[in-house]
Parts: structure tokens; sequence; C-alpha cells
């Protein structure tokens, strides 16, 4: 009877926010705004880019430069016909390029006159090119045979490939420090939104519970502890329920959009690393790409990260739940809880700076540590996830974090009982730990 | 006995909320329960809704003691009440039915009949900030006796409710109490208490100072006070009635009549001052006085602990 009534409370809290429009409309519109955000700077790039070609008019007194100058899409060079008013005043030139007879010995001789804005492509481009050029003619000069083949045998990339070993020493799948700690970060910022968030929307439901004078007439049918229970699940369960829909827009698009607008060729090239029939270094495409395009399609990978946030994310929300709990039933209106929400936001920020900090260290000593207290625990682990580390550790971190809940929970029923009874008085932390030590 | 409290006690930090109090609430009556504010009466009403627990004491439902799952033969309107503002007022009344462990189907069949009663079935889809106040105290007392409660309590149900709407209310109390149910209020409202309570208990400073049937009381408190109506002159009379009485007051009403109050003297009797006036005016009639509830309560409350004694007495 009593599950059941705790049912009716977890419903109501439910259905009363997944039915909000602000709830629909934020659960839609932050992975579009998300997958925009990722996408908009290369559109920026594109359509910045896009503009029309300008011309430069070349005055080549050293009679090298002009020749090797290649035109591409944003510059085009020709040889200046006219004199230096007529070509300035001249729409369709761009500006005037004046190289110096010397220009081999003395790099500097070299202007740009332009009547326009300057234009740091035009100017990249001016510059790169005549570096290639000015180095081929110094070279020439020593009068090497072959200097072109040489060169070419000269050239070298190197890719650096970390590979993980396992307890036999024997190679793992390739991973890449940079889209792990990418992933860390944005899993933390996640975890951290999702704990502040939801965290305090169970205070505020608490607030409001009291404030409206309604918490006489449910704790008449239902005992505070069931109240506050079912209303940490319900608020929970939107809360996962937000996540399950993100994960599924996320995953929709890295399993079938991705593969669909990626070129064949790339997508074989990461169907085959992910399969381990091929190796990185021979990846015809950037190192880091491949690799994060194999992670994220590689749909086990995704779920592993899924499955420990959301562990870590429930595992959080219920510590903290039941710490803006304690706040939320000690206060009478949202501007009272405004100090006493710092209990439960500093440790919040503490965890996110630390998983910060361990990023660049995952396994260290500190990294350890932090991610087995359970105040900072679901933020600091789920930085490390990304990165490997020992299994054991996480069932560690998993098994304290859920332990302490409890614990948590305990407290916060106790503080909850009584706090929902007192009005009229701005209570202190002290009130709050004199009020859990009640019989 | 519906409801028993035996020598309930409850203390808070720094005050006693309850002193062993003890009240019998018969089945099917309206029970008062009074005091000043803050003598202990939400404490207890919370202790019997099973919200708070009693320091000591206990409290006895239906012939067993109190337990958690009792509160579902229970309705409580508390003193200060609210429902969700944002909920529609049909969902919240369902919720709240739910809550006393009425299936769905059951409960939303039964709203619509009360809704129906009281001539609101448009309000079902709308939200709780849009009602007025009044609107509002209609659902909460739907709310509370939707689950057809053998105990209801109200706690102060006439604060803040328009005359209109407390007239209804009581009126929907007395039916309530004519369909079985037993009614428990608070309130400091003497004149409701004479109007439809049967028994009530008084509190005070945390005790039990005065307690039984509403007539019962008023007879205990009466002490020899009476009113004769009398025709024509009175003066011949006063002479002979001056050893009798304490204090005496007539009042002359238009009609000719004469109303003579008066209080007797410790050694007169009743058959001693009817014959004084009979003889010596034309006596029409004699009632006793009994004293207004508002006259106890606060004869009651100021003198304090002698009250106490004359409870033991019965």
């Amino acid at each position: 009877m009593s599950v059941n009534k705790t049912s009716i409370i977890i419903s109501r809290e439910y259905s009363e926010r997944v039915k909000k429009k602000s709830f629909i409309i934020t659960t839609i519109l932050v992975p579009v705004l998300m997958l925009a955000l990722s996408v908009l700077p290369t559109l920026i790039i594109v359509f910045a880019g896009g503009g029309e070609t300008k011309t430069v008019a070349v005055i080549d007194d050293s009679g090298l430069i002009l020749q090797n100058l290649t035109d591409n899409e944003e510059v085009r060079y020709i040889a200046a016909e006219g004199t230096q008013e007529e070509l300035l005043s001249a729409d369709e030139i761009y500006g005037l390029l004046v190289i110096d007879r010397n220009i081999v010995k003395r790099p500097s001789g070299v202007k740009l006159l332009t009547p326009n804005a300057s234009s740091l492509a035009v100017e990249n481009n001016i510059t790169s090119q005549m570096e290639k050029i000015i180095e081929t003619e110094k070279l020439k000069s020593y009068d090497i045979d072959n200097l072109d083949q040489i060169l070419d045998n000269v050239k070298t990339s190197v890719t650096l490939q970390t590979l993980r070993t396992d307890e036999n020493g024997e190679e793992g799948e390739s991973q890449s420090a940079a889209i792990s700690s990418a992933i860390g970060t944005l899993l933390n910022f996640l975890l951290y939104m999702f704990l502040v968030l939801y965290g305090s929307l169970v205070m505020n439901s608490i607030i409001e519970e009291k404030n409206n004078r309604v918490l006489e007439i449910v704790v008449s049918s239902i005992k505070p502890t069931q109240l506050l229970i079912g209303k940490v699940i319900g608020v929970g369960l939107v809360a996962v329920t937000q996540i399950i829909i993100w994960v599924a827009i996320v995953l929709c698009i890295t399993t079938m959009i991705l593969p669909a607008v990626m070129p064949a060729d790339i997508m074989n090239e990461v169907t085959a690393l992910n399969a381990g029939s091929m190796d990185i270094s021979n990846s015809s495409i950037d190192q880091d790409m491949a690799i994060a395009l194999g992670m994220f399609t590689n749909v086990g990978y995704v779920l592993e990260l899924v499955g420990y946030l959301f562990l870590f994310l429930v595992g959080g929300f219920l510590f903290y739940a039941s710490i803006f709990a304690m706040i939320g039933s000690a206060v009478d209106n949202i501007q009272d809880a405004s100090q006493l929400q710092m209990l439960g936001i500093v440790p919040v920020i503490i965890g996110l700076v630390s998983s910060m900090a361990v990023i660049p260290n995952p396994n260290g000593l500190f990294a350890i540590i932090m991610s087995m207290i359970p105040f900072t625990s679901p933020m600091v682990m789920m930085a490390r996830v990304p990165f490997d580390i020992p299994a054991w550790q996480i069932v560690v971190s998993i098994v304290l974090l859920y332990l302490s809940i409890f614990f948590m929970v305990w407290i916060a029923a106790k503080i909850y009982r009584i706090g929902i009874f007192m009005y009229g008085k701005k209570p202190t932390v002290r009130d709050l730990i004199r009020w859990a030590r009640y019989k | 006995m519906i409801l028993s409290v035996e020598e309930v006690s409850k203390s808070f930090t720094n005050h006693q909320a309850l002193d062993r109090v003890s009240l019998e609430v018969p089945r099917g009556s309206v029970y008062g329960l009074l005091g000043p504010n803050g003598a202990g009466k939400t404490t207890l009403i919370r202790i019997i809704n099973h919200i708070t627990a009693p320091d000591s004491g206990r409290v006895f439902f239906d012939g067993h003691q109190l337990t958690a799952a009792d509160t579902e033969s229970i309705g409580y309107l508390p003193e200060e009440r609210g429902l969700y503002k944002k909920m529609k007022v049909g969902e919240q009344a369902l919720f709240f039915a739910r809550l006393k462990g009425l299936p769905k189907h059951d409960a939303e069949k039964r709203l619509r009949g009360w809704f129906e009663h009281f001539g609101i079935s448009d309000w079902w889809n709308k939200k709780v900030n849009e009602l007025s106040k009044g609107m509002a105290q209609k659902i909460q007392f739907i709310v509370t006796v939707l689950h057809e409660p053998k105990l209801l309590i109200f706690d102060e149900p006439f604060s803040g409710f328009d005359p209109v709407n407390a007239q209804l209310l009581k009126d929907e109390i007395l039916r309530l109490r004519d369909l079985g149910a037993t009614i428990v209020f608070s309130t400091h409202n003497m004149s409701s208490v004479e109007e439809i309570c049967d028994r009530f208990t008084l509190i005070n400073k945390s005790r039990n100072i005065l307690s039984g049937s509403v007539e019962e009381v008023k007879r205990r408190f009466a002490l020899g006070r009476y009113d004769f109506t009398i025709e024509g002159d009175t003066t011949a009379l006063v002479p002979y009635l001056i050893p009798m009485v304490e204090e005496h007051e007539f009042s002359e009403s238009h009609n000719g009549r004469t109303t003579l109050s008066v209080k007797l003297n410790a050694g007169a009797t009743l058959r001693d001052a009817i014959t004084a006036v009979n003889e010596h005016s034309v006596l029409l009639g004699v009632a006793e006085k009994l004293p207004t509830m508002n006259d106890i309560f606060i004869q009651s409350v100021t003198s304090g602990s002698t009250n106490q004694g004359r409870e033991q007495q019965q």
C-alpha cells in the first residue's frame, strides 16, 4: 500500500514536469543547439571564405616571384599593367604587390598597397607562397643534383599512435588523449548541469509545497519520508527521460546520419579501424578525426559511456537531490534558499573544477582520490572514464557513491520531517544539524 | 467511541504543546476542539492525523491504536491549506483521492458527483491559479470528504470563508454527520459551536481544561441564573426579591412585559423565587438562563486552572 502511495507521488511529479512546455522545448532544442554549435564554426568558415576571388596586381622587379605564384579560390595574381594610380583606382584590382629586386637577399623588400581593408587570408597567401619560392631559390643556389627528389625523400610527417596495453602487455585499442579529454569535458558539463538543475528542481518543488501550504494535506495521507522519496524519484525519472531522448538523438546522428553523410572511403576506413582489420597509421585521413569517427560510430563504445554516465548521473542526482531536499525543507521561500543552496552547488563546482584538473593526468593520486569521494566522484569519474582507467576503480567509486546515497537520503528525510513544519524562521546550518539529530 | 486520546503529551524544543490531554469522541457526533491561539489544538490534530507522533500517551481509532493505514479513514482539512497552483482542478482532486487509497475510476466517479453537487462541473479542466479563494475552498472541502472517511477533522474550517460558504460548510458538516461520519473541528467561532457541536473540549495552555456535551456544560455554568417574564407592575416585588438574589435586573419590553434576570443566592432555591415572584406580580414564565459558549470560553480561559478541579468533579 505504502509503495503504491509513493508511486502516486512519483507519477504526479513526473507527469506534471514532462507535460510542461518548457520540458518539451528544452528536450528537443538542446541537442539541436548543440549540433548547431558544433557545426557553426565550419559553416562560418565556409561562408566567410566564399567571397569573390581577389585580384592582386604584381610589380615583380626581381623577376623570380610572379611566375611561381599560383592562383587559388581566394587570390589571383596578374602582372601589373599601367600606372600605380590607375591600378589602385580600378575596381577589379584588390591591391598592388610591389616586390623588390633583391627580394631573395632582403625578404622584407615587399609591399602590398591597397585602398581596401586588409585581409588576413590574402596576406597569409602572399607570405606563405613567397617564403616557399624564396626558399627554393636559395636552395637552387647550392647547386645540388636531384634536389626535388631529395626534398621529397626528406619530407616527414610524424603521426603518434598511443596504444593502451592490458595486463598481459598486449596492445589494445588505439586511443587519443585529445578526444578522450573532449568527451570527458562534455560528460562533465552534462553532469554538472543535471545535478544542479534537477537538484534545485527537487528543492523548489519542496519549497513550493511548503509555501503553498498544500504540504499538510499531502502529509495527512502519506509519510513525509515517502513523499520525499517519491519526489526525488519522480524528478530523477524526468532527468533520465531527458537523457534518454538526448542519447537517442545523438546515437541516431552518429550511427545513421554520420555514415550516410561522410564520404564512403572514409567510412570504410573507419569501419576497418573499428573492426581492427586496419592499423591507424595506414589511415589516409587525419588520425584524431579517424579515432573520433571510430569512437562515435562504434555503438558498443558509445553505449559503454552512456552506461557509466547513467550510473553516475543517477547516483549523483540521488546524492545531491538529498542535499537540495534538506535545504528546501528548511526554508520558506526561494529567497531564503539562495544562501543555503551553496551547500549543494559548491561541492558540484569543486567536482567540476577537479575533473578539469585530472584530465591532463587521469591516473594521478589526486584523480583517484577525488573520484572516490561521493561529493565529487560523479564528475571526476566521468572525466576519467573515457581514458580507459582500471575497472576496479570505477566499481569502488560507484559502490561508495550508492552506499552514501542511503545515508544522505536518511539524513534528508530526518531534516525534511522536521523542516516542513517550520515556518517563519530562516534556519542556519546548525539548525539543520540539530534537526537531523532528533529522534 | 470512534476516537480516544489518552494522556497525550508532546513537547518541542522550547515549550510543551500538549500536557497529558485526554478526550473521547463518540461516533456520529460533531465535536468541537476549542481553545485560544497557541493552546495546542493544531498539534493535537496533527497527532490524530498521524502526521506527528506524541511523546507519550496513546490514540485509539475505531477501537484500535492509531496506525498509518487509518489515515485512509480520516479526512483532514488543515487550517493552512493550499493546492498545487499549476495543476488542473480535476487532476489534482484525483491525485489527493488516490493518495487516500481510492482507486482511480472510483475516485473520478465520486468527484464528478461532488462537482455536480456544488455546481462546479465546468471547473474540472481549470488550473487552480485561475480559481478564486472561495472556489479553491470548495475544492479543498471536496478533497477532504471524497473518500467518505469515518472521521473528519477540520482545523479552523470557518476562517477565511465568506458567510455564504461558511453556511454551506455548516450544512455539509451536518449532512455528513447524518450520513454517519464523525466530525471534529477546531474553531474560535463560538456561535458555530452552539449551532452544530454536540460535544467539545476546551484546551488552554496545553491542557484539557473542560470537556463535555454543550448542553450539559452550559447548564453547569448557568449557576442559578434565571429569566422571569412578568406582566404589569413590578415595584411591589423588589423587597421580597432582594434577600434571595445576588444580582437582579429589570428590562422592560415595549409590549408591557418585563424580563427580570436574576442570579440566585447560594441558599435560595428556584422554588422560593418562583413563589415570591408569583405572589407579588403576574408571572407569565420562567426560564433558566444558559450562558453562551463565548461566556464559558472566556470565563474558563481567564480563570485558569480552577476549572481543572471542576472537570474532575464531573
